[in-house]
């Protein structure tokens, strides 16, 4: 019963990185670990070895990779890619110098991103197209397959083509949607909204609503299982992981993963197996795998170090992780 | 926890001299850094460290309150601003001359990511001496910017006579009487009159007090915004306040813009505070009575076309 009241821990396992500053976000870029921080500058981080490159002038608000580049949205009005060497390259600059709100990337380079209230994509061969919505989105992502993008706004998801001159469709529910997220086989949308839910469409001829709720706070850290058939969740005292098989998790009880008395703020699912990675506001890392809840500990609770970001590197060998008082570290499995 | 970081809301119709302010506070020599949040980002000239354009985008929760209205726009840019703390000590939002300060004021309680990490300060809303009569007669936006505010600076003080100053704050007065007021000529006044007014912190609400003798002495009752108070000369009876004040706030949410209360339950050796934004309420036991302090309960409701015999006779009936 030991390994239930004190997990076994990786903590040896674990090397620190000095950030320094809030970490937005965390992105591999093949061996290199890049860490976006909130003082605009992005951290590049290899074998030990770390360089700081200035991606913004101001502050660095959201940020998105394909594997091979990190771009990222600052208050400079600036969208910016940073691949594993070299200089940052300018994508994109707002004449007004609005925030930068929200990017994205599709695993094929296309990108997206907004400055208030319009939506610009840009294909992988560097054609632009732009939208104007009915209130800043927070929240872009591409669809799996096809040159499809949702925009999270007011009162719903906006999906858009932006080659093509149809109108976009309107996904509608009340509310203000944030975040945003495609599953890996592109049947559901699911966003995170203001009243501390999720709610989830079942695209189709006849899209249908799936309202996930109960959460004590706003659920802003999504991720999807390998096979796609779980989407875990932040917000409440546990990692909330629905199930997607079928027909979606209507009427399904969540699984809840690494409950403690402290607030999940990131989680990540490892990119082969039904492990999960789950982040505290309290500064622990729990590692559980779903399938017999066995955890194990990979940082423990370090108070006003609460965990911002996660990332896998893409065989799940290693584990980046950044936080709000500038602490970071990469965990590496052992044995593998 | 650490300490949060304190709001200051700039209200105020056009040309009033909100701008004037804005540009004194961050240009003076207070050793403060401020974060600055703006509407029409790019057109008032504003210098300062951290300047933010803000959309206005109001919603309504989607929890079946119909008054509950926030600022997501408000919501995201600070929540923005929260990562790089330590780079700023206050955040001034500026709210466009149009704009109803409530969705702003809620935005702060309704959020738990917003009250997690900052606090309303104040709601600070400049007027024109000269214009204002008749703003409030073509706008009801002013008329809810007086109501709603914790420090009102009537400026532009040197463009009218004496006589019609006075006729501009007895009117400003019957529509709230429990403002800082401050008569300026190009908003020269102590910037530390302005901040750090911890207006909202129920612990500082420790006398609600008109800010001057008499309100209500020149009985604008023509006014469809005023306030009005309520005394009970001792206690009330929780059993029935709280459901009253609840339902109150229910059904007359909507027009009732700001509350404020100090009460003295029955049997209860603290004193109860509460605070209201339309439908919002706050409320909770504060310190104990001091000996010598005499226990008695105070209503306070500012707000637009209220039935004031019909509130007075309802809180009375919660007398213990």
């Amino acid at each position: 019963m030991d390994s239930i009241t004190k997990p076994v821990s990786l903590r040896e396992h674990v090397v620190p990185v000095e950030a320094g500053e809030h970490v937005v976000g965390a992105v591999w870029l093949k061996q290199t670990l890049a860490l976006a921080l909130a003082d605009g500058r992005v951290l590049r981080w290899q074998g030990g070895e770390t360089q700081s490159v200035e991606a913004h002038g101001g502050g660095l608000l959201c940020l998105a990779s394909d594997g091979s580049r990190l771009i990222s949205g600052g208050d400079d009005g600036r969208v910016v890619a940073i691949s594993a060497e070299g200089a940052p390259e300018e994508l994109a600059r707002d004449q007004k110098r609005r925030w930068i709100d929200a990017v994205t990337m599709s695993s094929s380079g296309s990108i997206a991103w907004n400055s208030g209230r319009t939506v610009h994509a840009r294909d992988d061969k560097g054609k632009l197209k732009s939208l104007d919505v009915a209130s800043t989105p927070q929240g872009l992502a591409f669809a799996p397959k096809g040159y499809r993008l949702a925009i999270a706004q007011m009162n719903g998801v906006l999906l858009w083509y932006p080659n093509t001159e149809a109108k976009p469709d309107f996904l509608e529910w009340k509310g203000s949607h944030l975040d945003v997220t495609w599953s890996p086989d592109g049947r559901f949308i699911v966003t995170s909204m203001q009243e501390n839910a999720l709610h989830g469409w079942r695209l189709g001829e006849k899209p249908s609503h799936m309202r996930m709720t109960g959460y004590p706070a706003k659920p802003r850290s999504l991720s999807w299982s390998h096979d796609g058939l779980w989407l875990a969740s932040s917000g409440a005292d546990a990692a909330i992981v629905w199930p997607f098989q079928g027909e979606g998790p209507t009427g399904k009880a969540p699984r809840e993963c690494g409950a403690r008395h402290a607030k999940v703020t990131r989680v990540a699912f490892h990119p082969k197996a039904l492990v999960l990675a789950i982040g505290y506001d309290d500064g622990c890392i729990l590692l559980v795998r779903l399938t017999d809840a066995s955890e194990l500990l990979v940082r423990p609770a370090q108070r006003g170090s609460g965990i911002t970001a996660f990332a896998w590197d893409k065989l799940g060998k290693r584990l980046a992780f950044g936080t709000e008082d500038g602490a970071a570290g990469v965990l590496t499995l052992p044995g593998g | 926890m650490s300490e949060k970081i304190p709001v200051t809301v700039l209200t105020g119709y056009l040309g009033a001299g909100k701008t004037t302010l804005l540009n004194r506070i961050l240009t003076e020599d207070h050793g403060k850094k401020f974060a600055v949040i703006v509407n029409e980002f790019g057109e008032t000239g504003i210098d300062g460290d951290l300047v933010v354009g803000a959309d206005e985008e109001v919603f309504e929760m989607n929890n079946g309150c119909i008054c509950c209205t926030v600022r997501g726009d408000l919501i995201r840019i600070l929540d923005g601003l929260m990562k790089r703390k330590g780079k700023f000590d206050a955040i001034i939002v500026e709210t466009t001359g149009l704009a109803d300060p409530a969705p702003v004021a809620q935005t702060f309680f309704v959020d738990q990511d917003v009250g997690d990490a900052t606090k309303l300060d104040a709601v600070v809303t400049v007027t024109d001496a000269k214009w204002l009569k008749d703003r409030l007669k073509d706008a009801p936006e002013a008329k809810n910017q007086i109501a709603f505010a914790d420090v009102i600076i009537l400026n532009k003080a040197d463009l009218v006579t004496p006589e019609e100053l006075a006729e501009v704050e007895a009117t400003i007065r019957a529509i709230n009487p429990y403002a800082k007021l401050h008569k300026t000529t190009r908003c020269d006044l102590p910037i530390a009159d302005l901040l750090d007014r911890n207006a909202f912190d129920l612990d500082r609400i420790l006398d609600i007090e008109p800010d001057f003798l008499e309100a209500g002495h020149h009985h604008h009752h023509s006014e469809d915004v005023r306030s009005m108070s309520f005394t009970i000369p001792g206690d009330v009876d929780p059993e029935k306040f709280m459901p009253w004040i609840n339902d109150i706030s229910q059904v007359q949410g909507p027009n009732i813009l700001r509350s404020k209360g100090i009460l003295a339950f029955k049997d209860e050796p603290r004193r109860f505070v509460f605070q209201g934004v339309h439908m919002i309420l706050d409320g909770d036991l504060q310190r104990d009575w001091k000996s010598g302090e005499k226990r008695e309960s105070r209503l306070v409701f500012i707000g637009r076309d209220l039935d004031e015999a019909a509130l007075r006779k309802g809180f009375m009936a919660c007398a213990a």
